[in-house]
């Protein structure tokens, strides 16, 4: 087993898209649009509002994804607060305009529970290394 | 039963709830009794601790003739470490997705 323990706790995603940032920026605040792609929701660019992303529930989740918009700037940076099954986390998607359309980033990052997160990690080096044979099977 | 990870963490944060879960990881299912002897605290304390352990998915207990038996169950943690490859999987999924959606989309 790796040590993904250590790694830092931001997932990013990045992608080349042959359209301007304009576009895409359409598809990322419209609820209509955002349906198509992501999930069922009640967003609106409006920094504060608080909304639900929905998908189908399965066993041991509800389905329900608590957020609320943090940071709207029109064609460049969205971000809000995606908190679900006890694991807050914040979704900052940037557009940047390239030659060849637009690079769309994604950074998803742990919040105060990431804090406790770390913290915990510290300690925890040990304990989990410890567990690595009887977690082995895990992966 | 996927137990939310702040769940877990939460539980184990606590040094002699670690303590009893790394003993059960270790030695295998045991009784309060036998996890009382050598934790160093009173039984009632070892059965609270036992209780937020089962709580979080992190121990079983079955019962077996007079006493409760209680055993690790070290998949809980896997949420642990695996929620970053479950976005990872998922966002990339959505970016296929959302491609598809432009796609559609009028200029």
């Amino acid at each position: 087993m790796n040590t993904p323990m250590t790694t830092p706790r931001t997932l990013t995603i990045e992608r080349q898209l042959p359209y301007p940032p304009e576009k895409i920026w359409r598809a990322l605040t419209e609820g209509s649009l955002i349906q198509e792609w992501l999930m069922d929701n009640d967003f609106q660019a409006v920094v504060g509002h608080r909304f639900h992303f929905r998908s189908t529930p399965v066993a041991g989740w509800d389905g329900v994804i608590e957020s609320e918009v943090q940071t709207v700037e029109a064609n460049k940076k969205l971000s809000y607060s995606w908190d679900t099954m006890g694991l807050a986390t914040v979704v900052v998607w940037t557009l940047e305009t390239t030659p060849g359309g637009t690079m769309l980033r994604m950074e998803q990052t742990g919040l105060e529970k990431e804090a406790n997160y770390k913290g915990a990690m510290y300690g925890w080096q040990k304990f989990i290394g410890g567990l690595e044979r009887v977690v082995g099977g895990l992966q | 039963m996927r137990t939310a990870p702040n769940a877990i963490f939460k539980s184990l944060a606590d040094p002699t709830r670690r303590a009893i879960f790394e003993r059960l990881s270790r030695d295998g299912e045991q009784t309060v009794r036998m996890l009382t002897d050598k934790s160093g605290v009173s039984q009632p304390a070892v059965s609270k601790h036992l209780g937020v352990l089962k709580h979080a998915g992190l121990v079983r207990a079955r019962p077996r003739g007079r006493e409760m038996h209680y055993k690790a169950q070290p998949r809980a943690l896997a949420p642990l470490v695996d929620w970053m490859s479950y976005y990872s999987q998922f966002w990339h999924n959505r970016f296929d997705q959302l491609e598809a959606t432009l796609k559609r989309m009028e200029p």
